[in-house]
């Protein structure tokens, strides 16, 4: 590993990953205060506000679902779906760039993932959560939700295990509870060392609890090293399989627009994209809000922002893929949805909006003047997000309005009620959000250390 | 300084000797010079993993790979089983003579349960073999043992070892450059 970073440096040496003149102690200080800061910034309560008022709204939006049922949305058939899909598929994928700075970047050997790792984690987590949420709530009576899992009940039924809707109740389930353990292993080593820093009481008993009794014993921190890299390495798998899952809810459909291969490759492509954009619109105030720019450096800004780039272009040729193969198809179906319905159809403001979006504004990323002006990343990853949920609008309400028949066709619109559940989640996750800075270290601190020691040998070694 | 004054008078029990560095390449040197000097009984205490500390200290058998592979192997045979007696034996459900083992459409779920008990393994798995959640361990009462987890080096030969002996491991100790070496209670 280290050979081959070091030739790569030669060639073109980089801007550090972490800012000079940190040494053990002084990086334990940096992420531990964070933590420890009292009175916590403005900004922060401010958030929290604002956050916890969304999610009240969450609350009441989903108290009068259940008083009213799903009726209060605008779904109808044939447009069944509608933005409880939308917004499942759309926070799923932006929770798969955490898995994939974590378990992904680990594999290659990315070292810069180590800033960040732990609260692209955090917004996986948090973003599962949200999810998982749209499906629930779409069930319409939510509290039978265990009907789709395989238990022993007196009706001696079995779920369809060859429905692609119960492979996604495991697919979901598995990495919502695989990220939650893998989110809290890489945790475990700085509980303790926030255990070890408390000075208060109460503190120091919850982290000691937490942490599980870690005392970084040599044998421990080499099972644990070996735990930590095949749950990266299972992962990565995982998290590829997971949005190909969820890709086949639509492919293995025969409806227009739906039934093509493409699918899984590229809604995994937009995952990353989606996440990325949402991690950069979460570490762009973060940083400078707490002062870590010296650990989330413009390096890793500007890693981002290829990555960002780089999805942004697969997902880009996905649309064309799509509108490809519908013109070479020949099949009229496919050519109708593609030309004559979204691009040119009732929606075609959404499939503009989204090309806008997804396609031409990531084009501005190929500058290095823009990588560099964390403003002009804010805004984009504003518009990648956007044009992600526009994506996925696309693809389910498009094609389930104009499907075969046109005596089955229909418009669809979702209601205030759609955007308050809509919103509500978004206040849930940042709710999560602010209490995750607030209580635990927001950076993985024993591997910025273990990047520091790393780091030292490469100079060493010269 | 204060758990030395007890042994001489009354003599509680003595978990250990802890040598603290300041640098993670002396304690891989230390270590490696311990264990060379017979010692055996013997672990580090270090606030981020240090490479080769492992093998100094004598940890060789890294069970949790083998622990893993066993873990996602019981969960993909248990999901596949799982959708086995479902189509096959307990509801069979004839669609157009199409056959009851559809194998290919079995694959996602005996693939996400196979990882499922493989993250299992690897996480429930480390821990256990680690011994944790243990909240009391004698090496915490250490002094300055706190810093372990912030930017101290502890190398700890334990009152078990054969080779122990309160005078002759202290010198040892004190020659590999400790900064400060200290007997640990039970």
């Amino acid at each position: 590993m280290a050979v081959v970073q070091n030739r790569l440096t030669d060639i073109d040496p980089q801007p550090p990953l972490l800012e000079p003149g940190h040494d053990y102690g002084t990086l334990t200080d940096k992420v531990g205060d964070i933590v420890d800061r009292k009175p916590h910034p403005r900004a922060w309560i401010v958030t929290m506000a604002v956050a916890s008022l969304l999610l009240l709204l969450f609350l009441n939006a989903v108290g009068y679902l259940f008083v009213k049922g799903t009726g209060i949305w605008g779904i109808n058939v044939p447009v069944a779906w509608g933005w409880a899909i939308i917004n499942f598929v759309w926070w799923i994928g932006i929770g798969h760039a955490g898995t994939l700075i974590s378990a992904i970047l680990l594999l290659l050997m990315q070292d810069w993932r180590t800033s960040i790792n732990r609260f692209a984690e955090a917004m996986t987590l948090f973003a599962v959560a949200c999810a998982g949420m749209f499906p629930l709530l779409h069930m319409g009576r939510p509290w039978l939700f265990y009907f789709i899992l395989p238990y022993p009940n007196t009706m001696a039924l079995w779920p369809q295990f060859r429905s692609p809707l119960v492979w996604d109740v495991f697919a979901i389930s598995t990495y919502a509870t695989v990220s939650a353990l893998f989110w809290y292993t890489g945790l475990v080593p700085d509980l303790a060392t926030m255990r070890d820093r408390a000075k208060n009481k109460l503190a120091k008993i919850a982290f000691g609890m937490a942490s599980l009794g870690w005392r970084g014993s040599a044998r421990h921190w080499s099972r644990y090293e070996m735990a930590y890299l095949l749950l990266a390495g299972i992962s990565t798998p995982l998290v590829v399989s997971v949005h190909s899952v969820v890709s086949f809810d639509f492919a293995v459909g025969i409806i227009p627009g739906w039934h093509t291969t493409i699918f899984p490759p590229y809604f995994v492509a937009g995952a990353v994209y989606a996440g990325f954009a949402m991690v950069l619109t979460l570490a762009i105030p973060i940083r400078k809000l707490y002062h870590i720019e010296d650990i989330i450096t413009m390096k890793h800004i500007d890693n981002m922002a290829k990555v960002m780039l780089v999805t942004g272009l697969v997902v880009s040729y996905g649309y064309f893929t799509e509108a490809f193969f519908a013109w070479y198809s020949g099949n009229i179906y496919e050519k109708y949805m593609m030309f004559s319905n979204r691009m040119s159809g009732y929606y075609a403001w959404s499939y503009w909006a989204l090309i806008f979006c997804n396609g031409f504004v990531p084009q501005f990323l190929w500058f290095k003047r823009i990588r560099s002006n964390v403003y002009a990343l804010f805004a984009i990853s504003i518009v990648v997000s956007i044009g992600m949920w526009l994506e996925r609008y696309v693809i389910v309400v498009t094609s389930l309005a104009r499907d075969f028949l046109p005596s089955s066709w229909g418009n669809y619109h979702g209601t205030i009620w759609d955007w308050a559940t809509y919103l509500g989640t978004i206040g849930l996750f940042l709710f999560l959000f602010m209490l995750f800075i607030r209580f635990v270290p927001m950076v993985a601190i024993f591997e910025l250390k273990a990047l520091l020691y790393s780091q030292k040998h490469n100079g060493k070694a010269h | 300084m204060h758990a030395e004054h007890s042994i001489d008078e009354a003599g509680p029990k003595v978990y250990g000797m802890v040598a603290e560095f300041d640098d993670p390449d002396r304690i891989v040197a230390a270590a490696q010079k311990a264990f060379d000097a017979g010692y055996r009984k013997l672990d580090a205490y270090t606030p981020f993993p240090v490479h080769g500390l492992d093998h100094a200290v004598g940890f060789k058998k890294n069970m949790v790979a083998p622990l893993v592979l066993l873990g996602g192997l019981t969960g993909a045979s248990a999901g596949f089983l799982m959708q086995y007696i479902a189509a096959v034996l307990h509801y069979p459900y004839l669609i157009g003579g199409r056959p009851l083992l559809s194998w290919p459409m079995f694959i996602p779920i005996t693939f996400e349960m196979g990882i499922l008990f493989a993250a299992f393994a690897a996480v429930f798995g480390m821990f256990a073999l680690n011994g944790l959640p243990m909240p009391y361990h004698p090496v915490f009462n250490a002094p300055r043992f706190e810093l372990a987890s912030r930017d101290a080096f502890f190398l700890c030969i334990e009152a078990k070892d054969d080779r122990y002996d309160e005078v002759e491991t202290r010198s040892f100790l004190e020659g590999l450059g400790a900064k400060q070496v200290s007997v640990v209670e039970a």
